[in-house]
């Protein structure tokens, strides 16, 4: 019979071990719920983005002859060629081939903007005004979803017939990629947007980098210690935490406003995430410059290297990694941000890559945010394809920034 | 011609001054009576010494030319015989002028007005004079300032000690012109609050507790400009219920990936939660949209609340929870590293558990680092605009039940500002009153934090 307090000490023993377990399976359990969200969110987007990168097409024969358009083959030459086109009867002439072919369509057997793609293959052969041909044409956003075996049942019928005659085909949508924006889903694309967002943060890494580095470098090697640098130090660690709207803001105020740039451009939003990024840049560089040994330093000092020298010869070569490794960072939240670029006014629809720098352009955060409040339901897998494309851009840049940084750790 | 194009013509002109410096600094080397001392020299500090001469004139004029060359070309038009016809300064005028620019740059087919088509070729006139101008002052001072690097560059001269002072003014000049944007940004948004409160009273904003923005009623905008349903739904989502989320999960995943996880586990981890970070918060905005948004109105439905909404506070929170907890994660991590192991290896060996250690001894010792880090995580939580503008509600309500719809004061800066509103109504100036209120909130958070997780860092330095 052992005695009660051995028993006591046992019974706590024994509670001390549960609170360890329990402990050590809540610390198990947050790291699942982390990673298990995220997961949730990548395999989503995964899945619906595989609907956006396919496309459903339709073979359509096409009889231009018999169908006697309002053009003639003269008018085709120079500008005019598209508006004479579009007046000339070719969308209704399109989608009744559609029919003829393959009976009545639930809703409409092609995307509304499939006519175009013809339009585009008559200005390139006149002939095909008075021929016939077979093309295959964008489908419709209902029978696209019934080829993935979604859709109402008269549309998978529909499906079902063409699919008999062998006349619909499935494949990796190309112009997704290529594309601008358009109010038809099975058109539009990430094209425009992408050009968008490269152009904007050209404009961001030209301005932020030097800045930004500079004022890392003069900050840890040549700043006297006083009150002055004290403010330029707090302020810059303060800016990096203002949150990002604050940035759009300021491009509102100032760059629009005060200095009269104009809306939607490139260069506004460049300039504006140069303002967002730059004090990101002078920390991740600071923190390099100070990991520089001072043995380095003092070896270069002692062989009578001015101190000039000492920075640009000795300590910047060998800080050059972290520093590339904070631009590298910086530059995929510059391409993953949208806030501010909304207030700059890049909320507008805009149908064509951007030629200049200060021409109305979109980027691609802010053309999924555009898509996402589409009623078109065929934009729901564009969405989710635009995110991958963003997705598969950032996090492999911040991929390719950790490894490296990681890597250039454990050599030292 | 543009400013990109100046630019480009003089970084090639300070590169063949660059060369040219560089061979003179050769030749003086090689030069008899100059073998020894003051006058044996490294050369490329005379290149740097041209090129700086070379490009830094220049370069002043461009920047003065961006900034003054269109109001100048916009005067010669002005002083044509067709600008008599122009309406009086104002926004007729304004369009007619942007009209006939578009058309005279090439950057517009045709111009809708007749007028401005009259005044295109002016236009294109007076930019072509003015370009050729631009052309011939920048070549005309690059030409000088080489010139007078030229005179200088002599046997005796040292050229280093001018290329270095140089060298420290320009990285001066970048770190004030960090300064200069946080100045900027308090001025800017200083500037329009202030036009603001001189149409609306500062205690009508930040004390009225009705935010309509929609029904502005011109004689007394301040009773549909109360702000405290919004700093009320900003608190709710993103400071009680995000920090709901973020901080245990982040905790304790710092605590597990610190203490018990295998040091393979913990290599390969870390990385990945570092890498979630950089998910845009678009991405998460949409999900919350589409999926969570959802999700928690059927769940509130379910629980017999009767106006669950899909745009309601708990989903937004939620979402921005998750965002959040690399954040929290990471600085929880780095401060429980930060404590000196020898804390740990005593605590350990007086018999404590791992978990006792954690809770008894690493975590009050790291509160203050992991404080600060939550400070952050409110500070971002706050400032959050994606999530809140495509999950949150557009309208202010003053509620505390979760499975309401709650709206935030990021989203309404985005709502009033991307409407259709003038530059000076008092709806787009209570945006930058409330930006002003952000940038203080956030500011002193951030302060705050910095000081905690300083005081932290120097206890066990």
């Amino acid at each position: 019979m052992p005695d009660a307090g051995a028993q006591r000490q046992r019974r706590h023993r024994r509670r001390r071990a549960r609170a360890e377990r329990m402990f050590r399976l809540a610390g198990l359990v947050a790291v699942t719920l982390s990673a298990g969200a995220v997961l949730f969110l990548l395999t989503a987007v995964a899945s619906r983005a595989v609907g956006g990168f396919t496309e459903t097409r339709i073979a359509v024969p096409v009889d231009l002859g018999a169908a006697r358009l309002s053009v003639t083959p003269a008018r085709l030459a120079g500008r005019g060629a598209d508006l004479a086109l579009a007046g000339s009867g070719l969308e209704a002439a399109v989608e009744r081939a559609a029919a003829r072919a393959y009976g009545p369509a639930p809703d409409a057997w092609l995307s509304s903007g499939a006519w175009l793609e013809v339009r585009d293959a008559v200005k390139r052969e006149p002939a095909l005004l008075t021929g016939r041909r077979t093309f295959w044409l964008p489908a419709a956003t209902a029978i696209d979803a019934a080829a993935e075996g979604r859709g109402t049942a008269a549309a998978r019928a529909a499906h079902g017939r063409l699919a008999a005659a062998g006349a619909v085909r499935r494949g990796f949508a190309w112009n997704f990629l290529t594309n601008a924006d358009s109010v038809d889903p099975a058109r539009a694309g990430v094209g425009a947007a992408l050009r968008g967002s490269l152009m904007v943060v050209a404009v961001t890494l030209v301005l932020a980098c030097p800045i930004g580095l500079f004022a890392a470098l003069w900050l840890e090697e040549y700043a006297p210690r006083g009150r002055w640098t004290d403010l330029v130090e707090v302020s810059i660690n303060n800016l990096a935490a203002v949150p990002s709207i604050i940035f759009g803001l300021l491009g509102l105020a100032f760059f629009l406003g005060t200095l009269g740039l104009p809306r939607s451009a490139p260069l506004v939003g460049g300039l504006t995430l140069a303002l967002m990024t730059m004090p990101v840049i002078v920390i991740t560089a600071r923190g390099s410059l100070r990991a520089v040994p001072a043995s380095a330093r003092e070896a270069a000092m002692a062989v009578g290297a001015s101190r000039t020298q000492v920075v640009f010869h000795h300590v910047l070569p060998l800080a050059m990694p972290g520093v590339l490794t904070g631009i590298v960072i910086s530059t995929a939240r510059a391409l993953g941000e949208t806030a501010p670029l909304l207030l700059i006014g890049m909320r507008a629809f805009v149908a064509a890559a951007p030629p200049s720098l200060t021409a109305p352009a979109t980027v691609l955060p802010v053309q999924l945010l555009l898509w996402s409040d589409d009623v078109d339901p065929g934009f729901v897998d564009k969405t989710s394809a635009a995110i991958a494309v963003l997705l598969i851009v950032l996090l492999g840049i911040n991929a390719l920034a950790i490894t490296r940084r990681d890597r250039w750790e454990a050599r030292r | 011609m543009g400013a990109g194009l100046l630019l480009l013509l003089v970084a090639g002109l300070a590169v063949i001054g660059w060369a040219a410096g560089v061979a003179r600094g050769r030749w003086l080397r090689a030069a008899p009576g100059t073998g020894t001392g003051k006058g044996r020299q490294l050369a490329p500090p005379f290149g740097w010494y041209a090129a700086l001469w070379v490009a830094g004139p220049p370069l002043v004029f461009v920047a003065a030319w961006a900034a003054f060359g269109p109001a100048l070309v916009t005067d010669a038009v002005l002083r044509t015989p067709d600008a008599v016809q122009l309406p009086p300064p104002g926004f007729a005028r304004a369009t007619l002028l942007a009209e006939a620019r578009a058309l005279g740059l090439g950057r517009s087919a045709d111009a809708f007005h007749p007028l401005a088509r009259a005044l295109a070729p002016a236009y294109a006139a007076a930019q072509a004079r003015y370009d050729a101008l631009a052309v011939a002052a920048t070549l005309m001072l690059a030409l000088a300032g080489g010139a007078w690097a030229a005179s200088r560059l002599r046997p005796g001269f040292l050229p280093r000690p001018h290329v270095e002072r140089a060298v420290g003014r320009i990285l001066l000049a970048a770190a004030l012109a960090a300064l200069l944007t946080t100045l900027g940004i308090a001025a800017s948004l200083l500037w329009e609050s202030l036009r603001f409160f001189a149409i609306v009273s500062p205690a009508d904003f930040l004390f009225g507790t009705r935010w309509s923005p929609g029904a502005v009623d011109g004689a007394d905008p301040g009773a549909a400009l109360g702000a405290v349903p919004l700093f009320w739904g900003t608190f709710l989502i993103g400071g009680a219920i995000a920090m709901a989320v973020a901080v245990p999960l982040g905790l304790f995943s710092a605590i597990w990936l610190t203490q018990y996880a295998a040091p393979a586990v913990r290599r390969r981890l870390k990385p990945t939660l570092e890498v979630l970070a950089g998910v845009p918060t678009v991405v998460y905005g949409y999900f919350a949209a589409l999926t969570v948004g959802p999700a928690i109105r059927d769940l509130g439905a379910g629980l017999g609340i009767a106006d669950a909404s899909a745009e309601s506070a708990l989903a937004t929170g939620l979402v921005m929870g998750v965002m959040i907890v690399p954040l929290v994660s990471s600085v929880a991590d780095d401060s429980l590293v930060a404590v000196p192991a020898d804390l740990r290896d005593a605590s350990l060996a007086l018999g404590a558990t791992a978990s006792e250690t954690v809770r008894r001894v690493l975590l009050p010792a790291a509160l203050p680092g992991v404080m600060g880090g939550v400070l952050l995580a409110i500070s971002r939580a706050v400032g959050e605009t994606m999530i809140a503008v495509m999950a949150a509600s557009g309208a202010a309500t003053l509620s505390a039940n979760p499975f309401r719809g709650a709206t935030t004061v990021t989203r309404q800066i985005v709502d009033l500002l991307t409407g259709e509103a003038a530059f000076d109504s008092p709806k787009t100036l209570a945006a930058f009153a409330l930006g002003l209120t952000l940038f203080v909130a956030t500011l002193l958070l951030n302060v705050v934090a910095l000081v905690t997780v300083k005081r932290f860092k120097e206890t066990y330095a």
